[in-house]
């Protein structure tokens, strides 16, 4: 056992960015185990990786978009978090998500096109905030655990979104589960189009105007969490309820909001796959993101400052991680759930377990550099 | 024949840099009733938990029957024959009684012959000692009084020789008292040994043969209960430590500004803590309220802030009602109506230890101007603020950045002082507000207060330091088991005669 | 005679469908007992899917497929327990990672070895367990009422099915008839109480755990070697939460969380036959809605619309022994 270590003393660069670098090398090593297990090279895919995901500038654009992907369900889960909630349910919230933008970018489409934008916006934080205001009312009313009521609601979200794409609004004239496809005026700009502005030639890739929705989104969460009233009364309530009761904040209003917003943050998702890249709703467009969210969320410890790189790290892994398993058949994109899970498991639940020697390492140094 | 049974020889204990046990030497003998009296803090609580293995000494040693033992765990003193009843009790709310006593001495993995053996021999045990309990009954059903008596018979049933009754009365009716008393005798009567915690001198001078003073971690007197009175043990307990006796002018006292008239209040397991009690508060006047910890003091203050429901009675602040048994305003409304409160658990309630000085230092006030103009916290004028605060109230590291967790008690308790007066509030409800601050720290929050009295505020002091209560009250009520027992202006009154009261001795 | 054979089947199927669900929710009734949260039901249910498919084809053996799957379960609950026992973590946190990682470890292997999206090899007769017919089950069937219960509903089902009821008395009876159980309730309850009686508390918590993984693994080697002869990607398909929402509505008592999962499992044998079924009034349902009811009801469960239900006290909390 170590040494107690005074908490004090510790650097906050210590405790927030060498003990999550710890555990998320950790993490790494164990996947590295993992792909050894499913009969791959781990350094041969370390490799791919990095090709993949910034090797080529496509590459590198594929990268981005999984990002945003990841930049708005990571801040959807960390808004929740905040409040000690645990929002699982970002997968169905996006998925409703769609619903809004698909009524904004169809029945509104007559509108001027960035009229039509900002309802589409407004459709996916509504439409997704929406999915997550029933688990949101049970817990604060009837105390029914959000984690469990979110992840029914991801299942009913996927029952309905099914019936809806193949039975009320489907393009009929396809073959697919999937929604008539969206004017193309109203397509989101792609970074290949802006590449053409800028006088440089770049193949296609999803990348397109999202990235900068998930950029604003970021600042958005930032200035809500730390600079509101409505922030500080949802930290409070995370923090300790009593004292919160005692300041006279109410921890049902902010469990409310502070889910709703989680919600919203997750319907976002889908303006960057239906405005962005799919141009319809296709069957299963959140695929896995919700999740990836989680982790990208614990790891940068719920602020947009660390969520940014993890959900970079994560984009870097998903694409990097396509070009894997493309070239190394045993490896589906499965894996990278696992290596997630693992991320999850260092980066949250054992997140203190070599916290204390990390700490009184780093104190000892600091110490003996200062005498010496 | 008198022997020991129990000796505790040298023990320290201390937890970080609280220095709970110095020192201790007691002796307890077998057969007698042996009572452990001191105020809150003296260390009884923390001695006799040394003693049932719950915490391990730093140092020294304890004999049983005059051998050594080494105490590592609970099991380790039930099998060297001593049995706790803890203050808190130790049992599970849905099982029954039988179920609660059994456990961990089941002695069978199936439960079969020793079941039944179990229950008839709880039965003998219950009639030899007239302890009337039904064995199938479930404990959330029963009475604290019950409970109480359960907890003796568990330690009997494991063989006890030893009882140590940890604050036994605190929750119990005079019946109840007279009851557990008949049964203590009739322990002794049959050789078993009693300790006796306790802050309430007759129940140490009805029950007990010998009796040892504690105070501040020490033991600082020890005599058979026969040579002395309530007086010289009272002297004892309270003792003549340090006055830190501020100076002050007459208080200029006003109107009354805050009331509360036959208030009942119940706490969360239902048991009533405040039982009819009436007080006024003048502005300008600090009324200060005086007794040991567990006597209704923390309901009566969670009533009368806006945080816990009451059970009859009402309560007013500038003659308008703010509490009766359908309704009461919550602590923002509180707040707007001039009324602010520094609970007794500063940790638990007052702060958010996570969050940062500056971000404590408008805990309640953070959606008012200027702190947030529409829903937008004002940074600029928040750091100012607290900057000003803290240098005001000296609150060091003077850093608003530093999160709250990181200052020592004494300057949390500044940050949280800060925060309450700065608004001047007309009414001031206040708790132990020198819990674990230290000397330097205690004198500023002292004169701060007598500021505000001068100022013209109403000032209800909460407060286990009879010091405290003495060198800052203009008047002094005495809270004793629910009730106000003594109402004394501060002129003449000594030590003693409130040490008298607390202890329940009109 | 319609209605007799719809309804046989119909129950026959709840038998069947309820199955892994019992054993969840047994699982999860001695963790949480205990006063240790446990979402990874369902990630755990799967790992034991995968690993007794696995090792059933590899060993030709579905008992050693079992017992494969047993191992892996218990370490997972002793993973959970070492991240949330004894380093006091987040016991939400751990959960959901188990389940993240074991939903993309079982398929990711199951692809890397097998090929195929994550489907492992069909296990033969001889790898997988097979229905059981009562004797005389044809014979009996035409005797009216006896035979419909003894041949239709009762005979006919996997070796899994008949385990799961018989191990809801079991766990009755451990758990309220023996001193073990007795100080895992307490545990769960009143920590303080147990450690004051010099029981080791976290070592109740631990062997507690480690019958939830021997419980789980049962549920998950039901449905890759029994009702199914494979494992195919997230074939758990929330099951895990199900029996979780089951134990809550049950009060985490074997007796009613045993009603809860029969109740589901009716539910969803009911939505397999109401499917392209007119109804009258309504008409038809659309397939997907119907198979979002268990989903939907376990909702209306949590929500408490059939009373509030109190778990174990201490649950979720940390057992710290200085005061």
């Amino acid at each position: 056992m170590s040494s107690v270590v005074d908490k004090s003393k510790v650097p906050w660069w210590v405790s927030n960015l060498i003990v999550p670098i710890v555990n998320l090398i950790l993490a790494l090593l164990v996947s590295a185990l993992f792909i050894f297990i499913a009969g791959e090279n781990p350094i041969e895919a370390v490799k791919l990786i990095i090709y993949g995901s910034f090797g080529y500038i496509e590459g590198f654009a594929y990268t981005l978009y999984y990002t945003t992907n990841f930049i708005f369900t990571g801040l959807a889960f960390a808004v929740a978090f905040h409040c000690r909630l645990f929002n699982i349910g970002g997968e169905g919230q996006a998925y409703i998500g769609g619903l809004g933008v698909y009524f904004a970018a169809i029945h509104f489409s007559f509108l001027p096109v960035p009229i039509v934008w900002i309802l589409a916006i407004a459709g996916a934080i509504v439409f997704g905030g929406a999915w997550a205001f029933i688990p949101a009312y049970l817990q604060a009313k009837r105390g029914s655990h959000v984690v469990i009521t979110t992840i029914m609601f991801n299942f009913i979200a996927s029952s309905l979104m099914i019936y809806l794409l193949v039975d009320v609004i489907r393009d009929t004239n396809q073959m697919g589960p999937h929604t008539i496809a969206v004017a193309k005026e109203l397509w989101f700009p792609t970074f290949k189009e802006f590449g053409e502005l800028i006088g440089i030639k770049v193949r296609y890739s999803p990348l397109n105007l999202s990235f900068l929705l998930a950029i604003a989104a970021s600042v958005f969460v930032w200035f809500l969490v730390w600079r509101t009233k409505w922030g500080y009364e949802m930290r409070a309530v995370g923090h300790n309820t009593q004292a919160a009761i005692y300041a006279g904040i109410s921890p049902y209003k902010n469990i409310i909001i502070a889910m709703v917003i989680s919600g919203g943050l997750a319907g976002l998702l889908a303006i960057n796959e239906v405005l962005g890249v799919h141009h319809k709703i296709v069957s299963g467009f959140p695929a896995g993101y919700g999740f990836t969210g989680i982790a990208v969320a614990l790891m940068g410890r719920n602020h947009p400052i660390g969520i940014f790189p993890a959900a970079l790290l994560f984009g870097i892994l998903y694409q990097g991680g396509s070009e894997v398993t493309f070239d190394m058949p045993n490896i589906s994109r499965y894996m990278f759930v696992a290596v997630q899970g693992v991320i999850i498991l260092f980066s949250g639940a054992l997140e203190n377990l070599f916290r204390p020697q990390v700490e009184s390492f780093f104190v000892n140094k600091l110490n003996i550099r200062k005498k010496g | 024949m008198v022997s020991p049974i129990l000796e505790l020889k040298n023990i320290n204990k201390s937890f970080g840099h609280v220095h709970a046990n110095k020192n201790i030497n007691l002796t307890i003998n077998k057969g007698t009733i042996h009572g452990i009296i001191g105020e809150n803090g003296a260390g009884k609580s923390t001695l006799m938990s040394i003693v049932y293995g719950l915490y391990q000494a730093d140092s020294g040693k304890i004999l049983v029957n005059e051998k050594e033992i080494k105490l590592r765990s609970p099991r380790d003193s039930i099998e060297n024959g001593i049995g706790m009843v803890h203050q808190h009790f130790m049992l599970v709310e849905n099982f029954t009684v039988l179920e609660n006593i059994i456990l961990g001495f089941e002695g069978e993995l199936i439960f079969g012959k020793n079941l039944d053996k179990a229950k008839s021999d709880l039965k003998k045990l219950c009639e030899s000692y007239k302890l009337n309990i039904d064995l199938d009954s479930v404990i959330s059903d029963l009475s604290v009084g019950i409970r109480q008596r359960i907890e003796i018979l568990k330690s009997l049933y494991r063989g006890a020789e030893v009882f140590i009754l940890d604050e036994p009365t605190g929750v119990l009716t005079p019946q109840e008292v007279d009851e557990l008393f008949k049964i203590l005798r009739s322990l002794k009567e049959e050789g078993k040994t009693i300790v006796l915690i306790t802050h309430k001198l007759n129940e140490i001078m009805d029950l007990t043969s010998e009796v040892s003073v504690m105070r501040q971690g020490e033991v600082v007197g020890h005599t058979n209960t026969s040579n002395t009175d309530k007086e010289k043990l009272a002297e004892m307990m309270v003792g003549r430590s340090v006055l830190l006796r501020i100076n002050k002018s007459e208080a200029k006292k006003g109107d009354v500004v805050f009331s509360v008239r036959d208030l009942v209040v119940k706490d969360d397991l239902n048991v009533t803590r405040v039982k009819k009690i009436s007080l006024d508060i003048h502005a300008g006047e600090i009324l200060g309220l005086a007794g040991v910890t567990g006597n209704g003091q923390t309901e009566l203050l969670e009533a009368l802030s806006g945080i816990r429901k009451v059970e009859s009675g009402e309560i007013y602040l500038f003659d308008e009602k703010i509490s009766d048994q359908d309704n009461y305003l919550n602590p923002r409304d509180l707040k707007e109506k001039g009324l602010a409160h520094i609970p007794e658990d500063r940790q638990r309630m007052g702060l958010v230890t996570e969050f940062k000085a500056h971000e404590n230092l408008i805990f309640g006030y953070h959606h008012q101007e200027p702190y947030s103009k529409s829903s937008i916290l004002q940074e600029k004028e928040i750091m100012s603020f607290s900057k000003k605060v803290m240098e005001e109230y000296d609150v060091r590291p003077t850093s608003p950045n530093l999160i709250t967790s990181n200052f020592s008690g004494g300057n949390q308790q500044k940050i949280i002082l800060s925060r309450e007066l700065n608004e001047n509030p007309k009414v001031l409800l206040i708790g132990q507000p020198t819990r674990g601050v230290d000397i330097g720290a205690i004198e500023f929050i002292h004169q701060r207060l007598i500021d505000m009295r001068d100022k013209g505020a109403a000032i209800l002091l909460v407060s286990v330091e009879l010091e405290e209560v003495l060198s800052l009250s203009d008047r002094i009520v005495v809270m004793f088991d629910g009730n106000i027992v003594g109402e004394k202006i501060n002129k003449d009154v000594t030590d003693r005669d409130l040490g008298l009261l607390m202890a329940g001795v009109a | 005679m319609e209605i007799f054979a719809d309804l046989a089947s119909l129950l026959n199927s709840t038998l069947r469908i309820s199955t892994p669900l019992i054993f969840a929710a047994m699982a999860g009734l001695f963790a949480e007992r205990s006063g240790v949260i446990d979402f990874s039901l369902e990630g755990k249910m799967l790992t034991a899917a995968f690993v007794a498919a696995v090792g059933s084809y590899y060993f030709g053996s579905p008992w050693l497929g079992l017992i494969l799957a047993i191992i892996a379960c218990v370490s997972l609950s002793m993973l959970h327990g070492f991240a949330s026992v004894t380093h006091k973590g987040d016991q939400v946190v751990s959960c959901v990672a188990i389940n993240i990682l074991m939903i993309g470890l079982t398929t990711a292997l199951a692809a890397a070895w097998f090929g195929q999206a994550g489907l492992t090899p069909t296990l033969t007769d001889e790898q997988r367990f097979l229905e059981i017919t009562f004797p005389f089950a044809d014979a009996i069937r035409s005797i009216p009422i006896i035979g419909f219960i003894y041949s239709d509903i009762l005979s006919g089902h996997y070796i899994f099915v008949y385990l799961a009821y018989i191990s809801v008395p079991i766990v009755f009876w451990i758990v309220f008839k023996t001193s073990f159980g007795l100080r895992l309730r307490a545990v769960g309850e009143n920590p303080s109480a147990v450690d004051s009686a010099g029981i080791n508390v976290f070592a109740m918590r631990y062997k507690a755990l480690m019958i939830n993984g021997v419980l789980i693994a049962f549920a998950g080697a039901h449905l890759s070697t029994a009702v199914n002869a494979n494992f195919f990607r997230e074939m758990s398909a929330g099951r895990g939460y199900l029996a979780l929402a089951a134990l809550i509505f049950g009060k985490w008592h074997p007796k009613t969380a045993l009603i809860a999962c029969l109740l589901f499992g009716f539910t969803d044998a009911l939505q397999i036959r109401l499917q392209g079924v007119e109804l009258p009034a309504i008409g038809t349902i659309p397939v997907q809605l119907i198979q979002a009811i268990p989903y939907v009801l376990t909702v209306v469960l949590l929500a408490g619309f059939v009373g509030k239900a109190i778990g174990p006290r201490a649950i979720g909390q940390p057992y710290i022994k200085e005061r």
